[in-house]
């Protein structure tokens, strides 16, 4: 094919563009789809609770992950620091996954139960009250607003239609799990199972 | 990977590479002469019709070259590992073992030594400082002054004991306190009073009528776990009430809060993540905190 010819016919050159480009992705993307090791929960794997399903829709919606990525790439300098590198079997229960891209605070793939309830509730308060030098922004609102169980049989449900596991009495029991819980509670709840699944 | 996906990946790669090097080739254009055009001309300027110059041509062969000994060496086409058997979970298992060889002999030394050995360790102490900043000052804080609901580790009073053999196991397996809620059972006038028979032994202003009543329940209620004379015991958690060191405030409010809703503390386990010869050094370095505040531990 002669050069000119592709320069002068705009319409075959997005074509073969979107050809070149593709075969990247191609090449790179589906096959992810069918490996075990990307597909396959890891030993022990269980659903979030209604409860830490509700508090990672509240991450998502405060923007957590915008400041703290959840995973752990395999470095002695991040495993020293925050436990066992990251691997993909402990994410096919999420949709979306939550890995993030920019440390502004420190990764939270392994965070559960590293810390206390009760710090947790108080770093989210205020920041500053438990660690000075933090420049995390406080979130007081959470304790003030209570969780909707309306909308969480819906939420499990969609979240089975994507593959996740859910019983038909997991997602009966949901609404009463969430009963008078505050958004605190249920964020609390949701950071301290992060990664307790492997260590 | 299921061979389908392995050949799917390598035929991909393989009319990736091909391709590249056929759009090379096959605009590679014949000098036309120095000063050809393409014909294009817009207000008086042309647009030459050079060939590729020779140092870009090789420089794309040689990208394709790269790609090629890339995909040799390293993991890339579907199954095939690659002839250097690189991975980046085996590296790491690599750069784990370095630093192991380099490290593990003086968590061993340091491991066999006592806490009060370790504190003529200026090394240790400082291992430990390090330590100390990367697991728990986020709630002790980075002068280990503690905060509202975190202990001090600098000062003399200790909740679960300031032995040595006490720090080292509130870090191994970590603490739950467990001060109940009173509420329910007490209701509001013993709280009330129990709050300042509390004041009243801390030393501070209360009102002498409610803390006389207040002694009965405190005598009645707390003294089980806080002792009859409201000195704490290191063994349960359970706070002197007699000192000035408050874990949640000393002020009449909290007080009275702690009473009413109760406490439940928790100092997580870090047996398993940083294993016993570190938490030694940790618990060494807490000691020495205190050592270097002049404070005797009880």
């Amino acid at each position: 094919m002669k050069h000119d010819f592709i320069e002068n016919n705009i319409g075959i050159m997005i074509v073969l563009i979107a050809v070149v480009i593709s075969f990247g992705g191609l090449a790179e993307i589906p096959p992810l789809f069918f490996l075990n090791s990307t597909t396959e929960a890891v030993d022990g794997l269980e659903p979030l609770s209604a409860l830490e399903l509700e508090g990672r829709d509240i991450y998502i919606r405060e923007g957590c992950h915008v400041c703290h990525t959840q995973m752990i790439r395999p470095f002695r300098a991040e495993t020293e620091r925050y436990g066992h590198y990251t691997v993909a079997g402990e994410h096919v229960y999420e949709h979306p996954f939550l890995w993030g891209s920019k440390r502004t605070g420190p990764d939270l793939a392994r965070v559960g139960g590293r810390y206390s309830d009760d710090w947790h509730r108080a770093h989210l308060y205020n920041p500053r009250d438990v660690v000075p030098e933090s420049n995390m922004p406080s979130f007081p609102w959470l304790f003030e607003r209570s969780l909707n169980p309306d909308g969480i049989t819906a939420k499990m449900a969609a979240m089975r239609a994507l593959g996740v596991p859910y019983a038909d009495a997991d997602l009966e029991a949901a609404p009463d799990a969430l009963r008078d819980r505050s958004e605190a509670d249920a964020l609390v709840a949701y950071l301290q199972q992060l990664g307790t699944v492997l260590n | 990977m299921s061979s389908f996906w392995s050949l799917w990946i390598i035929a991909l790669v393989a009319i990736n590479i091909l391709g590249s090097w056929w759009l090379l080739q096959a605009n590679r254009k014949i000098a036309k002469g120095e000063g050809a055009t393409t014909g294009h001309e817009w207000d008086g300027i042309q647009e030459l019709d050079n060939p590729l110059p020779y140092w870009w041509y090789l420089m794309f062969l040689g990208t394709l070259l790269f790609a090629i000994l890339y995909l040799i060496f390293y993991p890339g086409l579907g199954n095939f590992k690659g002839l250097l058997g690189w991975s980046s979970t085996g590296q790491w298992e690599q750069e784990v073992a370095r630093a192991e060889a380099k490290y593990q002999p003086i968590f061993d030394r340091y491991g066999q030594m006592s806490v009060e050995q370790l504190q003529s360790e200026p090394q240790a102490l400082k291992m430990g400082q390090r330590l100390f900043a990367t697991n728990c000052s986020v709630c002790h804080g980075s002068a280990a002054t503690g905060s509202y609901g975190f202990p001090n580790l600098t000062d003399a009073e200790w909740i679960w004991g300031g032995q040595p053999q006490a720090i080292e196991a509130s870090i191994l397996h970590g603490r739950q306190a467990q001060m109940p809620a009173w509420g329910p059972a007490l209701g509001d006038e013993a709280i009330k009073q129990v709050t300042e028979y509390v004041l009243q032994v801390s030393g501070r202003d209360a009102d002498p009528q409610l803390a006389q009543a207040g002694a009965e329940v405190f005598a009645s209620t707390c003294a089980a776990c806080h002792g009859p004379d409201a000195k704490g015991n290191p063994a349960l958690g359970s706070p002197n009430l007699t000192d000035a060191a408050w874990l949640y405030g000393g002020s009449r409010a909290e007080i009275a809060h702690s009473v009413r809703a109760g406490r439940q503390g928790q100092m997580p386990a870090f047996a398993d993540q940083l294993g016993h010869e570190r938490v030694r050094i940790v618990a060494a370095y807490v000691y020495s905190l205190n050592e270097a505040s002049g404070q005797s531990s009880p």
